[in-house]
């Protein structure tokens, strides 16, 4: 067994996940490698189709045929201290580890909880489920779990079903039922996208809480900058299955090392950054171009086609390199950004 | 989303919604009162259904023998609600045979990909056959019984189950709550027990209905045919095979057996119909 430094949960180290489509081979996740600490959250960002989804699947190793772990390992630290690679482990073990040891939540609260449950029955399942505990104190756990998310009046609330609940309290359900064999990793997939605003600010509190109470590490999935300045330590950028940008949440804000980083930040509208000298409202800023397709990428840097900066350098492939302490950018022009 | 009431709600609302319903009430009181007199006909049949009397043969309906008598002078309104007993057994049992075999089919092939292309394949098979055809040849393979006949009936209304099963379960597998179950750890057997059957209550119960009208249907056919029970035991089919060569001179004899079958796989058709109106938007919405 691998070693895995003692302050470490996860370490993701060269992970590459492969769709094959026939003669096509989408490199949807292509060497990706990072590490997520205890009682810390990474936040994994980048558009649709720059592999975020699929590494967190790939973790939880829910890929649905054709996808295939390729290469690489996933090193994770069970509740009992042994290091495992969740890439090669057999699905009898794996399914000990979805839910007890790692537990994940995803877009739509709308449609992650069964409508035929009351979400009361649905929480008990996954505490008997994992743990041998009667009925009676698998309801008195489930209503706890409910206060611990903060709904309101949580006897009532186990009764009720789904569609009784808004969004924000559906999405407070699905996290009272991740949380509720306490897991030691929470991958969350873009679990404040489908909110408002100030649902998203109330939710991100609340995980902010849980991690400071429970202890437990979150790795965070989203496309979203703003989210990812609430709650993220540190801040793994993805863009066509690679990692571009990576460093802790305070570096990357104050100095971007990648093109497509900046690009992203200058997307997020400000209302008094987007003002001209009369104070006219200007455009917005997006990113020309799109993400090209994983099955029919650029040569050399895949960002290139799009990027104000391109040279003739970038038809070479640019490495991870080292921008500033702890902060790596795929870019060969990092130092003039 | 506020379409999607709890079933505590819709439970209520189909209930009420059903009785409204003309047809869905008068084809559940022709059911009851058919199923009422087959469970009492030890009490309520005026005569054994196998008496003879030899003076009283091809006796006209009349005040002592409500439907007339047969050839041997039995009574046919006692042997016609005894008849009644045996064509329930037999389509309850097919009905319970089919949701076994037919329900476990459709999930397993609905749920393992791998097992889906073999068993989907057997299953058009088993359906391009005529369904009499298949039962006729299936019973004529294993001998003429009671247990034979809902054996075979029940092979051949398997494939209609298991294909709704498994159209039904290939849309659940990818319901984003399968997947948020399948991420915490719940097992497949449970997921499908849980989340996927439980799902599929409505259609399956349609299903069966329909499935009960065909099997008595199917069972008198094979009975006319002399391919069901033996002769002796009284079956709708068996009564009106009988009464057939006396059709000129005693036509009672295949006229009420006859009425008993049209009246009770019409009602089960009308009900069927009705659970189909009634909750197949509901589970359009839901998925």
């Amino acid at each position: 067994m691998t070693d895995l430094p003692a302050d470490t949960v996860l370490r993701v180290r060269d992970l590459q996940t492969h769709f094959e489509l026939g003669s096509r081979i989408a490199k949807s996740v292509d060497g990706v490698s990072f590490d997520v600490k205890r009682g810390e959250t990474v936040a994994v960002v980048g558009e649709s189709g720059s592999g975020k989804s699929v590494t967190s699947l790939s973790i939880m190793r829910l890929l649905s045929s054709p996808g295939r772990i390729v290469g690489g390992e996933i090193l994770y630290r069970t509740s009992r201290g042994e290091v495992v690679d969740i890439a090669a482990l057999p699905e009898r073990t794996m399914r000990s580890i979805r839910g007890r040891e790692i537990a994940m939540i995803f877009q739509e609260p709308m449609t992650s909880l069964n409508p035929l449950y009351t979400v009361g029955d649905q929480i008990e399942e996954m505490i008997r489920l994992h743990e041998p505990v009667s009925t009676a104190e698998a309801r008195k756990r489930a209503k706890r779990m409910l206060e611990l998310v903060e709904i309101p009046a949580a006897d009532r609330r186990l009764d009720e079903y789904p569609h009784q609940m808004s969004g924000g309290m559906r999405q407070r359900v699905m996290i009272a039922l991740a949380l509720s064999c306490n897991p030691n990793l929470l991958i969350a997939d873009e679990p404040t996208t489908a909110l408002d605003v100030t649902i998203q600010a109330q939710i991100l509190d609340l995980l902010r809480r849980l991690q400071r109470e429970i202890g437990m590490s979150i790795l965070f999935v989203t496309h979203n900058l703003g989210v990812v300045a609430e709650i993220a330590h540190d801040v793994v950028v993805m863009y066509t299955g690679r990692v571009v940008e990576k460093s802790p949440v305070e570096s990357l804000f104050a100095h971007q090392k990648h093109p497509y980083t900046q690009g992203l930040l200058a997307c997020i509208p400000n209302a008094s950054r987007d003002r001209g000298a009369a104070g006219e409202r200007l455009r917005l800023n997006p990113i020309p171009g799109n993400v090209p397709s994983v099955t029919a990428l650029p040569p050399g840097c895949s960002f290139a086609p799009r990027c104000p900066y391109r040279i003739e350098k970038c038809e070479e492939a640019p490495p991870l390199m080292e921008a500033a302490p702890n902060h790596l950018s795929r870019c060969w022009r990092h130092e003039i950004l | 989303m506020a379409a999607v009431s709890s079933p505590a709600i819709i439970e209520a609302s189909f209930v009420s919604r059903l009785v409204t319903r003309k047809t869905v009430m008068i084809g559940l009181l022709i059911i009851a009162v058919i199923a009422v007199l087959a469970i009492l006909a030890p009490w309520i049949a005026p005569y054994s259904p196998s008496r003879l009397s030899v003076v009283n043969r091809l006796k006209p309906p009349s005040g002592i023998y409500w439907f007339g008598t047969d050839e041997f002078g039995r009574d046919v309104f006692s042997r016609t609600i005894y008849a009644g007993r045996l064509s329930l057994l037999v389509g309850a049992s097919v009905v319970a045979f089919a949701a076994v075999f037919g329900v476990t089919l459709g999930l397993v092939a609905g749920f393992f990909r791998r097992l889906d292309t073999p068993i989907a394949r057997i299953i058009d098979a088993m359906m391009a056959f005529p369904d009499i055809l298949l039962a006729i040849a299936l019973v004529a393979a294993l001998g003429p019984s009671l247990v034979t006949v809902i054996v075979a009936l029940g092979i051949v209304y398997t494939p209609r189950l298991a294909r709704i099963v498994r159209a039904s379960t290939l849309v659940i597998r990818e319901l984003p709550y399968v997947e948020a179950a399948r991420a915490l750890g719940v097992p497949t057997w449970r997921i499908m027990s849980r989340h996927v059957l439980r799902n599929l209550v409505s259609p399956i119960l349609v299903q069966g209905t329909f499935i009960f009208a065909y099997a008595m249907l199917a069972e008198a056919g094979l009975s006319f045919l002399g391919l069901g029970v033996s002769p002796e035991i009284p079956t709708w089919g068996t009564m009106i095979a009988a009464g057939r060569q006396y059709i000129g001179q005693a036509d009672w004899m295949t006229w009420f057996p006859g009425v008993a079958i049209i009246l009770s796989v019409l009602s089960l058709q009308m009900v069927g119909d009705g659970f189909r109106d009634l909750l197949d938007p509901r589970l359009r919405k839901d998925l």
